[in-house]
């Protein structure tokens, strides 16, 4: 789509300042743009495949699933990703902070002060950096989004959730997603949703709440995240495998009674999923700059000190 | 949940707790299966569409700031600039006032909007600049104010509970008038240039343009460039802040041929050839603003607004306010304490 083309530059009394956005526009193809996307949940709820789907790329080539004993001692670990993926001469660099170990340990009292202190770490390095001399280049490695994923194999959030999402939710934009839906179906998944955001209003967990349309967007786009709005929590399912389907390659799962379309909007929330986050990236950076990065930056200076 | 400070002896315990992350060096995409992207549209393009779009909701500040002798026509060609009666001589103020006995910086503000943008415009006026018997150090008070101006912004930047757009009220562009004289600057004009040219982006015009003939206009602009040169003083768009090979071509060319621009301007309209054109009319002819024959008025505008806006702001912001902050840190141990708000904690972001 061709940047809205300005006015006829003969027209008396016009400027031209109507042009910046495009200058804007122009620099911002160049620079391109960052992104740090943290996914947490559970082994074995899909976040690698659900990630590397909304990508279309292949972020873990080398992966060794560990087993039950080994896992038994691990902690939690912090992994961090990085692919810069381009598209239409647009620049994205991508860093997927995954986290495996969450959730496997038989204890999980502790499995959360690992993510927290990472994202803290984020902050504080930010905040270093910003009052330094040398601010030509910083790197913003902070967390703009986390999606948590909910085991589609419960009735609800289960205690570890709650816990979780409280602690995080004045840190971090946090976007429920309920992973491998194509184990529930139609009817069970809306009771699933109904369920869990009932829960989440009864322990004052804040989740990323979609802005509503600007009056003056086009009605489609109102639509869509009205649309948007209404399936949260996204219930979806990822898939690295191509399948034929009516003589089409779709990404899927193919079982004996049938495939299911990642990308089917029928079959699942996954393209709703893809379309949210890709157009409130720049929102979900600009709240976690002025909110949650605020708030960090607030706490941390009147507790004053380095 | 843990926040506030560990005691040593579970330090350990916490740094085992938070290895460092593991990080793996940035991969280019690679396609999952033959043409597996041609299979998928991310739609990553789209967001620099949504940053569009918020620029202009947002709308933006841009404070241009005009040095030059009185009667050089600034306050007229800010008009032409912008189409607006917008200088400070359309706000009120006399035509025929008296030259003010020192240099008076007037700033005054103006909302414009253009095809749905908003621009709050600010136009710094310097009347007195150059017009004393004795103009020594005349340029001081247009450095103070603009040092000013990032003091301001650093302070907010620096506070504990910071506004979410810091108000700007930094001076992105100085537009610096040279009389034509034909000959070549004269020795206050290198002064002013030479210790300003390392605070603020400065753009040298030369102006009421229309009293040299095409020959002695070239010849006049060689000489200006030249003795710029020879005396080290570097305008805008500055070669040291070129980004890439695109930006220093097309800049090259601005720098050594268009500039300084040769301009006239004129908040009059005269009919000419059956079109509405701003113009000053002689018995000799119309001279036409916007005629690129005529002037380069026009160069001067597309420069200013519709090519390099965002970048004289960027370069403002990335490399003058911040060789500003970074002496500021190093100057007197720190920066500015906390405002009246939060006396009670009585310390600075540092």
């Amino acid at each position: 789509q061709q940047p809205a083309q300005f006015t006829n530059p003969e027209t008396p009394g016009y400027v031209g300042f109507a042009n910046l956005p495009n200058q804007v526009h122009r620099k911002s193809v160049k620079k391109g743009f960052e992104f740090t996307l943290m996914v947490v949940g559970e082994s074995g709820l899909g976040k690698s495949t659900l990630i590397n789907s909304l990508f279309l790329t292949d972020l873990y080539p080398e992966r060794i699933i560990p087993g039950a004993a080994e896992k038994i001692e691990r902690t939690v670990q912090i992994e961090a990703s990085t692919v810069e993926i381009e598209e239409r001469g647009v620049k994205l660099r991508l860093t997927v902070v995954d986290t495996p170990g969450y959730g496997d340990a038989i204890n999980c009292r502790d499995c959360f002060k690992t993510i927290i202190s990472y994202i803290d770490e984020q902050f504080e390095r930010y905040l270093h950096d910003e009052s330094g001399l040398n601010r030509r280049h910083i790197i913003d490695n902070r967390v703009h989004c986390c999606f948590y994923f909910i085991s589609p194999f419960g009735h609800g959030l289960k205690p570890l959730d709650v816990e979780f999402m409280k602690a995080i939710h004045n840190k971090v934009n946090i976007v429920p997603v309920i992973a491998k839906a194509d184990t529930l179906s139609l009817k069970e998944r809306e009771r699933l949703k109904k369920r869990i955001l009932d829960e989440i209003e009864e322990h004052g967990i804040k989740i990323y709440h979609l802005p509503d349309a600007e009056s003056d967007e086009d009605e489609d786009f109102k639509e869509q995240t009205r649309l948007l709005k209404a399936s949260i929590p996204f219930c979806v399912v990822g898939s690295n495998q191509l399948i034929e389907v009516k003589g089409k390659k779709v990404r899927g799962r193919l079982y004996p009674w049938g495939v299911v379309e990642v990308e089917n909007p029928e079959h699942n929330d996954f393209l709703k999923l893809r379309t949210m986050l890709i157009t409130h990236m720049q929102d979900l950076q600009e709240v976690t700059q002025d909110l949650h990065y605020e708030n960090f930056r607030s706490e941390r200076l009147k507790r004053g000190g380095r | 949940p843990c926040a506030g400070p560990v005691e040593s002896k579970n330090e350990a315990a916490m740094s085992e707790l938070v290895p460092e992350p593991r990080q793996k060096p940035a991969v280019p995409m690679k396609p999952m299966g033959i043409n597996a992207n041609l299979l998928g549209y991310i739609g990553i393009d789209t967001i620099i569409e949504q940053m569009r779009k918020k620029t202009m909701k947002t709308g933006f500040d841009f404070n241009i700031m005009v040095v030059g002798q009185s009667g050089l026509g600034k306050s007229t060609l800010v008009n032409t600039l912008f189409k607006s009666q917008v200088s400070r001589k359309s706000s009120g103020w006399n035509r025929e006032e008296k030259i003010p006995k020192t240099v008076e910086i007037k700033a005054i503000g103006h909302v414009i909007e253009e095809g749905g943008v908003k621009m709050k415009l600010t136009v710094i006026d310097t009347p007195g600049f150059g017009d004393q018997i004795n103009n020594e150090n005349c340029w001081e008070p247009i450095e103070k104010y603009i040092n000013e101006q990032y003091e301001k912004f650093l302070k907010e930047e620096v506070n504990i509970a910071r506004k979410k757009r810091i108000p700007d009220t930094r001076v992105h562009c100085c537009l610096y008038f040279i009389s034509p004289t034909g000959h070549s600057l004269r020795p206050l004009d290198l002064e002013f240039m030479k210790h300003l040219s390392k605070v603020v982006n400065i753009i040298p015009v030369i102006a009421k343009a229309d009293t040299m003939t095409l020959e002695e206009k070239t010849e006049f602009k060689q000489r200006v460039r030249k003795e710029l040169e020879v005396n080290g003083i570097e305008f805008y768009p500055q070669k040291e802040f070129d980004e890439d090979l695109e930006d220093k071509t097309e800049n090259d060319k601005i720098r050594q041929e268009s500039m300084p621009f040769a301009v006239v301007g004129s908040d009059k309209e005269y009919q000419v050839n059956g079109k509405r054109v701003l113009g000053r009319k002689t018995p000799w002819g119309i001279i036409e603003v916007e005629n690129l024959t005529h002037c380069e008025f026009a160069l001067l505008r597309d420069f200013v607004i519709r090519t390099h806006l965002q970048d004289l702001k960027e370069v403002t912001h990335n490399i003058h306010y911040e060789t500003y902050r970074a002496k500021r840190l190093n100057d007197n141990g720190g920066l500015p304490p906390m405002t009246a708000e939060t006396e009670e904690s009585h310390e600075s972001n540092l």
